[in-house]
Protein backbone atom coordinates (compact mmCIF):
# COMPACT_ATOMS: atom_id res chain seq x y z
CA UNK A 1 0.00 0.00 0.00
CA UNK A 2 2.34 3.20 -0.85
CA UNK A 3 1.89 6.31 0.06
CA UNK A 4 0.49 8.94 -2.42
CA UNK A 5 3.11 11.75 -2.87
CA UNK A 6 0.38 14.52 -3.37
CA UNK A 7 -1.87 14.98 -0.72
CA UNK A 8 -5.49 13.95 -1.86
CA UNK A 9 -7.37 17.12 -0.77
CA UNK A 10 -4.96 20.11 -0.16
CA UNK A 11 -4.64 21.15 3.54
CA UNK A 12 -7.28 24.11 2.86
CA UNK A 13 -9.67 21.94 1.64
CA UNK A 14 -9.34 19.70 4.34
CA UNK A 15 -9.57 22.45 6.83
CA UNK A 16 -12.14 24.66 5.62
CA UNK A 17 -13.76 21.23 4.64
CA UNK A 18 -14.34 20.33 8.55
CA UNK A 19 -14.81 24.15 9.69
CA UNK A 20 -17.76 24.26 7.45
CA UNK A 21 -18.90 20.89 8.38
CA UNK A 22 -18.93 21.74 12.05
CA UNK A 23 -20.84 25.32 11.33
CA UNK A 24 -23.37 23.44 9.39
CA UNK A 25 -24.12 21.05 12.06
CA UNK A 26 -24.30 23.78 14.50
CA UNK A 27 -26.17 25.99 12.17
CA UNK A 28 -28.78 23.41 11.27
CA UNK A 29 -29.32 22.03 15.58
CA UNK A 30 -30.20 25.44 16.26
CA UNK A 31 -31.61 26.67 12.95
CA UNK A 32 -34.49 23.89 13.95
CA UNK A 33 -34.45 25.26 17.28
CA UNK A 34 -35.39 28.41 16.31
CA UNK A 35 -37.69 26.99 14.07
CA UNK A 36 -39.39 25.00 16.91
CA UNK A 37 -40.14 28.94 18.67
CA UNK A 38 -42.73 29.50 15.18
CA UNK A 39 -43.24 26.55 13.11
CA UNK A 40 -44.96 28.29 10.67
CA UNK A 41 -43.63 29.56 7.12
CA UNK A 42 -45.24 32.49 4.93
CA UNK A 43 -44.76 34.18 1.70
CA UNK A 44 -44.02 38.02 1.21
CA UNK A 45 -42.89 40.53 4.09
CA UNK A 46 -44.77 39.31 6.67
CA UNK A 47 -46.78 36.47 8.68
CA UNK A 48 -48.22 35.93 12.24
CA UNK A 49 -49.97 33.83 14.14
CA UNK A 50 -53.49 35.64 13.06
CA UNK A 51 -52.38 35.32 9.56
CA UNK A 52 -52.82 32.71 6.54
CA UNK A 53 -49.86 30.24 6.46
CA UNK A 54 -47.86 29.02 3.38
CA UNK A 55 -47.20 25.80 5.05
CA UNK A 56 -46.62 24.68 8.77
CA UNK A 57 -44.68 21.67 10.36
CA UNK A 58 -46.75 20.00 12.32
CA UNK A 59 -44.86 19.80 15.34
CA UNK A 60 -45.28 21.26 19.01
CA UNK A 61 -43.87 24.79 19.34
CA UNK A 62 -41.51 26.32 22.58
CA UNK A 63 -43.97 29.35 22.50
CA UNK A 64 -47.49 29.27 23.78
CA UNK A 65 -49.54 31.64 21.28
CA UNK A 66 -48.39 29.94 18.89
CA UNK A 67 -51.81 27.37 17.77
CA UNK A 68 -50.02 24.31 16.81
CA UNK A 69 -53.12 22.10 17.99
CA UNK A 70 -50.88 20.58 20.66
CA UNK A 71 -51.50 20.62 24.51
CA UNK A 72 -48.02 21.45 25.89
CA UNK A 73 -44.94 23.43 25.18
CA UNK A 74 -41.66 22.86 24.38
CA UNK A 75 -38.85 24.42 26.44
CA UNK A 76 -37.48 27.81 25.27
CA UNK A 77 -34.14 27.31 23.61
CA UNK A 78 -34.03 30.42 21.43
CA UNK A 79 -31.14 32.44 23.27
CA UNK A 80 -28.35 30.04 23.14
CA UNK A 81 -29.60 28.96 20.02
CA UNK A 82 -29.77 32.87 18.15
CA UNK A 83 -26.28 33.17 20.12
CA UNK A 84 -24.58 29.74 18.23
CA UNK A 85 -26.26 30.28 14.91
CA UNK A 86 -25.06 33.80 14.49
CA UNK A 87 -21.32 32.90 15.67
CA UNK A 88 -21.54 29.93 13.32
CA UNK A 89 -22.52 31.80 10.23
CA UNK A 90 -19.24 33.67 10.97
CA UNK A 91 -17.12 30.51 10.52
CA UNK A 92 -19.07 29.35 7.66
CA UNK A 93 -18.86 32.39 5.67
CA UNK A 94 -15.24 33.12 6.79
CA UNK A 95 -14.10 29.64 6.18
CA UNK A 96 -15.93 29.58 2.93
CA UNK A 97 -15.18 32.94 1.40
CA UNK A 98 -11.25 31.45 2.08
CA UNK A 99 -11.90 28.82 0.31
CA UNK A 100 -13.59 30.11 -2.89
CA UNK A 101 -10.52 32.83 -2.92
CA UNK A 102 -8.02 30.02 -2.73
CA UNK A 103 -10.31 27.79 -4.94
CA UNK A 104 -10.23 30.40 -7.94
CA UNK A 105 -6.63 31.32 -7.63
CA UNK A 106 -5.29 27.83 -7.27
CA UNK A 107 -7.18 26.31 -10.28
CA UNK A 108 -8.97 23.58 -7.69
CA UNK A 109 -12.37 24.44 -9.41
CA UNK A 110 -11.05 24.60 -12.64
CA UNK A 111 -9.44 21.16 -12.17
CA UNK A 112 -11.19 19.24 -10.02
CA UNK A 113 -14.64 21.06 -9.84
CA UNK A 114 -15.51 21.88 -13.81
CA UNK A 115 -16.72 18.76 -15.76
CA UNK A 116 -14.35 18.09 -18.60
CA UNK A 117 -15.55 18.38 -22.34
CA UNK A 118 -15.16 14.58 -22.20
CA UNK A 119 -17.72 14.65 -19.24
CA UNK A 120 -20.28 16.80 -20.58
CA UNK A 121 -22.43 14.14 -22.60
CA UNK A 122 -25.62 12.21 -22.15
CA UNK A 123 -23.92 9.28 -22.44
CA UNK A 124 -21.43 10.28 -19.55
CA UNK A 125 -24.21 11.08 -17.53
CA UNK A 126 -26.50 8.27 -17.83
CA UNK A 127 -23.34 5.73 -17.54
CA UNK A 128 -22.82 7.90 -14.03
CA UNK A 129 -25.94 7.72 -12.76
CA UNK A 130 -26.33 4.32 -13.77
CA UNK A 131 -23.15 3.59 -11.41
CA UNK A 132 -24.86 5.58 -8.36
CA UNK A 133 -27.85 3.47 -8.64
CA UNK A 134 -25.70 0.42 -8.41
CA UNK A 135 -23.50 1.78 -5.29
CA UNK A 136 -20.92 0.81 -7.90
CA UNK A 137 -17.45 1.42 -5.94
CA UNK A 138 -15.06 3.86 -7.51
CA UNK A 139 -12.19 2.57 -9.93
CA UNK A 140 -8.72 2.96 -8.04
CA UNK A 141 -8.10 6.09 -10.88
CA UNK A 142 -11.65 7.70 -10.62
CA UNK A 143 -10.70 7.70 -6.72
CA UNK A 144 -8.53 10.23 -7.36
CA UNK A 145 -10.51 13.00 -8.85
CA UNK A 146 -14.29 13.26 -8.71
CA UNK A 147 -17.14 11.31 -11.62
CA UNK A 148 -19.12 13.82 -13.61
CA UNK A 149 -22.27 13.87 -10.70
CA UNK A 150 -19.66 13.92 -8.10
CA UNK A 151 -19.10 17.86 -10.03
CA UNK A 152 -21.95 18.97 -10.80
CA UNK A 153 -23.52 17.93 -6.98
CA UNK A 154 -20.15 20.12 -5.19
CA UNK A 155 -20.64 22.61 -8.35
CA UNK A 156 -24.43 23.11 -7.00
CA UNK A 157 -23.52 23.35 -3.22
CA UNK A 158 -20.41 25.55 -3.46
CA UNK A 159 -21.59 28.38 -5.73
CA UNK A 160 -25.40 27.66 -5.55
CA UNK A 161 -27.11 26.43 -1.94
CA UNK A 162 -24.46 28.37 0.60
CA UNK A 163 -24.02 31.39 -1.51
CA UNK A 164 -28.38 31.76 -1.50
CA UNK A 165 -28.51 30.13 2.13
CA UNK A 166 -26.24 33.13 3.44
CA UNK A 167 -27.68 35.30 1.12
CA UNK A 168 -31.29 34.58 2.88
CA UNK A 169 -30.09 34.48 6.24
CA UNK A 170 -28.94 37.87 5.42
CA UNK A 171 -31.87 39.02 3.98
CA UNK A 172 -33.83 38.11 7.53
CA UNK A 173 -31.59 40.84 8.94
CA UNK A 174 -33.43 44.05 9.98
CA UNK A 175 -30.07 45.68 10.19
CA UNK A 176 -28.32 44.54 6.80
CA UNK A 177 -31.52 45.25 5.13
CA UNK A 178 -31.26 48.41 6.09
CA UNK A 179 -28.45 48.89 4.31
CA UNK A 180 -29.00 46.82 1.25
CA UNK A 181 -32.84 46.66 1.03
CA UNK A 182 -32.47 45.11 -2.47
CA UNK A 183 -30.97 41.98 -0.98
CA UNK A 184 -34.92 41.47 0.60
CA UNK A 185 -37.11 43.00 -1.98
CA UNK A 186 -35.35 41.02 -4.87
CA UNK A 187 -36.42 37.82 -2.73
CA UNK A 188 -40.42 38.87 -2.47
CA UNK A 189 -39.26 39.84 1.17
CA UNK A 190 -38.94 39.14 4.55
CA UNK A 191 -41.02 35.68 5.38
CA UNK A 192 -39.90 35.12 1.34
CA UNK A 193 -36.81 34.89 2.66
CA UNK A 194 -37.43 32.98 5.55
CA UNK A 195 -39.42 30.52 3.99
CA UNK A 196 -36.20 29.89 0.93
CA UNK A 197 -33.78 29.90 4.21
CA UNK A 198 -35.66 26.79 5.30
CA UNK A 199 -36.13 25.16 1.85
CA UNK A 200 -32.20 25.54 1.33
CA UNK A 201 -31.53 24.12 4.85
CA UNK A 202 -33.69 21.05 3.01
CA UNK A 203 -31.45 20.57 0.26
CA UNK A 204 -28.56 20.99 2.18
CA UNK A 205 -29.57 18.40 4.43
CA UNK A 206 -30.46 16.24 1.28
CA UNK A 207 -26.67 16.73 -0.39
CA UNK A 208 -25.10 16.01 3.47
CA UNK A 209 -27.02 12.57 3.73
CA UNK A 210 -25.97 11.30 0.03
CA UNK A 211 -22.62 13.15 0.63
CA UNK A 212 -22.06 10.66 3.64
CA UNK A 213 -23.88 7.44 2.03
CA UNK A 214 -21.39 8.07 -0.60
CA UNK A 215 -18.73 8.26 1.80
CA UNK A 216 -19.67 4.67 2.88
CA UNK A 217 -20.18 3.33 -0.43
CA UNK A 218 -16.34 4.57 -1.60
CA UNK A 219 -15.02 3.31 1.89
CA UNK A 220 -15.35 4.85 4.77
CA UNK A 221 -11.78 4.67 6.27
CA UNK A 222 -9.74 5.85 3.38
CA UNK A 223 -12.15 8.98 2.52
CA UNK A 224 -12.08 10.14 5.53
CA UNK A 225 -8.58 9.64 6.01
CA UNK A 226 -7.95 11.36 2.97
CA UNK A 227 -9.54 14.60 4.23
CA UNK A 228 -8.42 14.28 7.61
CA UNK A 229 -4.37 14.11 7.05
CA UNK A 230 -4.71 14.23 3.35
CA UNK A 231 -3.12 10.81 2.63
CA UNK A 232 -4.92 8.20 0.85
CA UNK A 233 -3.86 4.99 -0.17
CA UNK A 234 -3.09 3.40 -3.50
CA UNK A 235 -4.40 1.84 -4.74
CA UNK A 236 -7.46 2.48 -3.27
CA UNK A 237 -10.69 0.45 -1.73
CA UNK A 238 -9.41 -2.66 -3.83
CA UNK A 239 -7.58 -4.23 -1.03
CA UNK B 1 12.83 18.69 1.31
CA UNK B 2 14.12 21.00 4.33
CA UNK B 3 14.50 24.06 2.34
CA UNK B 4 10.62 23.87 1.93
CA UNK B 5 9.84 23.00 5.09
CA UNK B 6 11.93 26.14 6.20
CA UNK B 7 10.46 28.79 3.63
CA UNK B 8 6.63 26.89 4.73
CA UNK B 9 7.83 27.55 8.47
CA UNK B 10 8.85 31.13 7.31
CA UNK B 11 5.83 31.92 5.82
CA UNK B 12 3.57 30.55 8.69
CA UNK B 13 4.99 32.22 10.82
CA UNK B 14 5.19 35.84 9.20
CA UNK B 15 1.38 34.75 8.63
CA UNK B 16 0.70 34.53 11.90
CA UNK B 17 2.19 37.27 13.48
CA UNK B 18 0.66 39.01 10.80
CA UNK B 19 -2.74 37.43 12.04
CA UNK B 20 -1.84 37.87 15.54
CA UNK B 21 -1.10 41.90 14.92
CA UNK B 22 -3.70 42.47 12.96
CA UNK B 23 -5.90 41.34 15.66
CA UNK B 24 -4.78 43.27 18.54
CA UNK B 25 -5.00 46.62 16.02
CA UNK B 26 -8.57 45.54 15.13
CA UNK B 27 -9.15 44.97 19.14
CA UNK B 28 -7.96 48.62 19.82
CA UNK B 29 -9.81 49.62 16.72
CA UNK B 30 -13.06 48.05 17.76
CA UNK B 31 -12.68 49.55 21.22
CA UNK B 32 -11.98 53.41 19.98
CA UNK B 33 -15.16 52.84 17.72
CA UNK B 34 -17.87 51.71 20.22
CA UNK B 35 -17.93 48.25 18.16
CA UNK B 36 -17.76 45.84 20.92
CA UNK B 37 -20.85 44.64 22.55
CA UNK B 38 -21.64 44.96 26.29
CA UNK B 39 -22.24 40.94 26.20
CA UNK B 40 -19.01 40.34 24.18
CA UNK B 41 -17.58 38.00 27.16
CA UNK B 42 -18.23 34.02 27.01
CA UNK B 43 -18.18 32.12 24.43
CA UNK B 44 -20.50 33.41 22.00
CA UNK B 45 -18.81 37.08 22.26
CA UNK B 46 -16.34 36.65 19.11
CA UNK B 47 -19.61 36.22 17.03
CA UNK B 48 -21.40 38.82 18.50
CA UNK B 49 -18.62 41.27 18.41
CA UNK B 50 -18.19 40.89 14.49
CA UNK B 51 -21.85 41.11 13.95
CA UNK B 52 -22.34 44.07 15.88
CA UNK B 53 -18.92 45.52 14.25
CA UNK B 54 -19.76 44.66 11.03
CA UNK B 55 -23.28 45.74 11.03
CA UNK B 56 -22.16 49.27 12.60
CA UNK B 57 -19.69 49.81 10.21
CA UNK B 58 -22.70 49.29 7.30
CA UNK B 59 -25.97 50.52 9.07
CA UNK B 60 -24.44 53.09 11.10
CA UNK B 61 -26.96 55.96 8.92
CA UNK B 62 -28.98 53.83 7.14
CA UNK B 63 -32.89 53.58 7.50
CA UNK B 64 -35.05 50.59 8.09
CA UNK B 65 -37.28 50.07 5.17
CA UNK B 66 -40.66 52.01 5.20
CA UNK B 67 -43.66 50.29 3.48
CA UNK B 68 -46.76 52.18 1.63
CA UNK B 69 -49.71 52.38 3.64
CA UNK B 70 -51.41 49.43 1.21
CA UNK B 71 -48.73 46.99 3.16
CA UNK B 72 -49.79 47.65 6.74
CA UNK B 73 -51.04 44.29 8.19
CA UNK B 74 -54.77 43.38 8.22
CA UNK B 75 -53.82 41.43 11.29
CA UNK B 76 -50.88 42.78 13.38
CA UNK B 77 -49.76 40.37 16.47
CA UNK B 78 -49.86 41.45 19.88
CA UNK B 79 -47.66 39.01 21.80
CA UNK B 80 -47.97 38.08 25.15
CA UNK B 81 -47.33 39.99 27.96
CA UNK B 82 -46.75 39.69 32.04
CA UNK B 83 -50.00 40.80 34.04
CA UNK B 84 -49.35 44.49 34.21
CA UNK B 85 -48.21 45.60 37.48
CA UNK B 86 -50.94 47.71 39.74
CA UNK B 87 -48.98 50.50 39.07
CA UNK B 88 -49.94 50.34 35.23
CA UNK B 89 -53.30 49.52 36.10
CA UNK B 90 -54.00 52.30 38.52
CA UNK B 91 -52.46 54.78 35.67
CA UNK B 92 -54.60 52.73 32.91
CA UNK B 93 -57.75 53.64 35.14
CA UNK B 94 -56.69 57.48 34.77
CA UNK B 95 -56.44 56.86 31.22
CA UNK B 96 -52.88 57.70 31.06
CA UNK B 97 -53.20 61.24 32.19
CA UNK B 98 -50.42 60.69 34.96
CA UNK B 99 -47.72 58.67 32.79
CA UNK B 100 -44.28 60.38 32.63
CA UNK B 101 -41.09 59.65 31.24
CA UNK B 102 -38.36 60.49 33.41
CA UNK B 103 -34.97 61.88 31.36
CA UNK B 104 -31.70 60.97 33.83
CA UNK B 105 -28.16 60.05 34.04
CA UNK B 106 -25.75 62.19 31.60
CA UNK B 107 -27.76 65.17 31.14
CA UNK B 108 -27.23 68.79 31.17
CA UNK B 109 -30.98 68.70 33.15
CA UNK B 110 -33.01 66.01 34.47
CA UNK B 111 -36.90 66.50 33.36
CA UNK B 112 -39.48 64.41 32.88
CA UNK B 113 -42.30 64.76 30.18
CA UNK B 114 -46.67 63.61 30.34
CA UNK B 115 -47.46 62.08 27.25
CA UNK B 116 -49.56 65.29 26.49
CA UNK B 117 -46.04 67.03 26.38
CA UNK B 118 -44.41 64.41 24.38
CA UNK B 119 -47.61 64.80 21.96
CA UNK B 120 -47.03 68.64 21.85
CA UNK B 121 -43.20 67.75 20.74
CA UNK B 122 -42.73 67.48 16.47
CA UNK B 123 -44.21 64.47 15.49
CA UNK B 124 -43.05 61.16 12.87
CA UNK B 125 -44.63 58.53 11.52
CA UNK B 126 -43.13 55.71 9.46
CA UNK B 127 -44.29 52.34 8.34
CA UNK B 128 -42.05 49.72 9.20
CA UNK B 129 -42.00 46.23 10.00
CA UNK B 130 -41.34 44.56 13.34
CA UNK B 131 -40.25 41.43 13.37
CA UNK B 132 -39.96 39.30 16.88
CA UNK B 133 -36.71 37.02 17.10
CA UNK B 134 -38.94 33.61 17.33
CA UNK B 135 -40.03 34.43 13.31
CA UNK B 136 -43.28 36.39 12.97
CA UNK B 137 -43.68 39.43 11.86
CA UNK B 138 -46.23 42.37 10.91
CA UNK B 139 -46.02 46.33 9.40
CA UNK B 140 -47.83 48.58 11.20
CA UNK B 141 -47.64 52.93 10.83
CA UNK B 142 -46.23 53.54 14.20
CA UNK B 143 -46.48 57.68 15.32
CA UNK B 144 -44.57 59.17 18.26
CA UNK B 145 -41.71 61.98 18.85
CA UNK B 146 -37.92 60.74 17.68
CA UNK B 147 -36.34 59.83 20.96
CA UNK B 148 -33.56 62.15 19.75
CA UNK B 149 -35.55 65.13 20.13
CA UNK B 150 -36.52 63.94 23.83
CA UNK B 151 -32.52 63.50 24.63
CA UNK B 152 -31.80 66.96 23.00
CA UNK B 153 -34.52 68.76 25.47
CA UNK B 154 -32.89 66.96 28.37
CA UNK B 155 -28.89 67.96 27.26
CA UNK B 156 -27.84 64.43 26.71
CA UNK B 157 -23.97 65.01 27.56
CA UNK B 158 -21.17 64.45 23.92
CA UNK B 159 -19.60 61.72 26.44
CA UNK B 160 -22.59 59.90 26.14
CA UNK B 161 -22.65 56.35 24.56
CA UNK B 162 -25.86 54.61 25.08
CA UNK B 163 -29.33 54.85 26.36
CA UNK B 164 -31.17 52.86 28.66
CA UNK B 165 -34.63 52.29 28.90
CA UNK B 166 -37.00 50.89 31.19
CA UNK B 167 -40.63 49.84 31.18
CA UNK B 168 -42.78 50.01 34.00
CA UNK B 169 -42.97 46.47 34.17
CA UNK B 170 -40.51 45.17 36.60
CA UNK B 171 -37.53 43.79 35.27
CA UNK B 172 -38.28 44.90 31.60
CA UNK B 173 -34.94 46.96 30.42
CA UNK B 174 -33.07 47.15 27.36
CA UNK B 175 -30.59 49.61 25.90
CA UNK B 176 -29.00 50.66 22.64
CA UNK B 177 -25.81 52.91 21.58
CA UNK B 178 -26.15 56.44 20.07
CA UNK B 179 -26.46 54.89 16.26
CA UNK B 180 -29.75 54.00 17.34
CA UNK B 181 -30.58 56.43 19.52
CA UNK B 182 -30.37 59.17 17.68
CA UNK B 183 -31.47 57.60 14.99
CA UNK B 184 -34.10 59.29 13.00
CA UNK B 185 -36.71 56.42 12.94
CA UNK B 186 -36.44 55.25 16.76
CA UNK B 187 -39.34 56.91 18.06
CA UNK B 188 -41.12 57.29 21.49
CA UNK B 189 -44.38 55.88 19.82
CA UNK B 190 -47.90 56.66 21.21
CA UNK B 191 -49.75 56.04 17.90
CA UNK B 192 -49.94 52.93 15.67
CA UNK B 193 -52.23 52.82 12.29
CA UNK B 194 -53.46 56.26 12.81
CA UNK B 195 -55.32 55.27 16.42
CA UNK B 196 -53.94 55.45 20.32
CA UNK B 197 -51.34 52.87 20.23
CA UNK B 198 -53.17 49.93 21.92
CA UNK B 199 -52.10 48.85 25.37
CA UNK B 200 -51.03 45.51 24.06
CA UNK B 201 -48.17 46.42 21.54
CA UNK B 202 -47.08 48.77 24.14
CA UNK B 203 -49.54 51.63 24.33
CA UNK B 204 -49.49 53.80 25.70
CA UNK B 205 -45.70 54.49 25.29
CA UNK B 206 -43.44 52.00 23.39
CA UNK B 207 -39.73 52.80 22.38
CA UNK B 208 -39.50 51.83 18.23
CA UNK B 209 -36.15 50.54 17.69
CA UNK B 210 -36.92 50.01 13.68
CA UNK B 211 -33.32 48.26 12.56
CA UNK B 212 -33.36 45.68 15.62
CA UNK B 213 -35.72 42.95 16.49
CA UNK B 214 -38.85 43.25 18.50
CA UNK B 215 -37.56 42.79 21.65
CA UNK B 216 -35.38 45.55 21.72
CA UNK B 217 -39.15 47.87 21.08
CA UNK B 218 -39.74 47.21 25.00
CA UNK B 219 -43.47 48.56 25.93
CA UNK B 220 -44.51 51.03 28.57
CA UNK B 221 -41.62 53.49 29.16
CA UNK B 222 -41.37 55.12 32.18
CA UNK B 223 -37.71 56.02 32.08
CA UNK B 224 -34.69 57.18 29.95
CA UNK B 225 -31.01 57.24 31.38
CA UNK B 226 -28.54 58.42 29.45
CA UNK B 227 -24.91 56.94 30.30
CA UNK B 228 -21.31 56.20 28.71
CA UNK B 229 -21.13 52.70 30.56
CA UNK B 230 -23.19 49.84 30.77
CA UNK B 231 -21.53 48.41 33.53
CA UNK B 232 -23.47 48.99 36.32
CA UNK B 233 -27.05 48.45 35.04
CA UNK B 234 -28.22 45.30 36.22
CA UNK B 235 -25.44 42.36 35.65
CA UNK B 236 -23.51 44.19 33.64
CA UNK B 237 -24.38 42.63 30.21
CA UNK B 238 -26.23 45.80 28.50
CA UNK B 239 -29.72 44.49 29.28
CA UNK B 240 -32.05 42.49 30.54
CA UNK B 241 -32.12 40.42 27.61
CA UNK B 242 -28.33 39.04 27.77
CA UNK B 243 -29.40 38.01 31.31
CA UNK B 244 -32.04 36.00 30.02
CA UNK B 245 -29.68 34.43 27.27
CA UNK B 246 -30.81 36.94 24.65
CA UNK B 247 -28.14 38.79 22.80
CA UNK B 248 -27.65 42.37 23.62
CA UNK B 249 -27.91 43.46 19.91
CA UNK B 250 -30.45 42.58 17.75
CA UNK B 251 -30.05 43.69 14.45
CA UNK B 252 -29.96 40.09 12.84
Amino acid sequence: MAETPHPRHSLLVRVTHWLITFAFLALLVTGLEIVVSHPRFYWGETGNDNTGVLFKIPIPASRNLVPTGYGYVLPDQNGWSRYLHFQSAWVLALAGALYLIAGFFSGHFWRNLLPSRSHVSWKQLALSIREHLRFKRPSAEEAWSYNVLQRLAYLLVVFVLFPMIVWTGLAMSPAFVSAVPAAVNVLGGQQSARTLHFFLTGALVLFLLVHVVMIFVAGFRNRMRAMITGRAAEPLEHV
Amino acid sequence: MSTITRRKLITTGIAAAAGASGLVVATELAKRYGLIPPDSGGIYGPGETLTYAAQRLLTRHSLAREFSRGQISAKPFTNEVDKLSDEFQRLQQGAFADWRVAVDGMVARRVSFSLAELKSFPQRSHITMIQCEEGWSYIAEWTGVPLSHVLALAGALPQARYVVYRSIQQDWWESIDMADALHPQTLLTYGMNGSELPVGFGGPLRLRVTRQLGYKSVKYIVRLTVTDDLKHFGKGLGSAAPEAGYAWYAGV
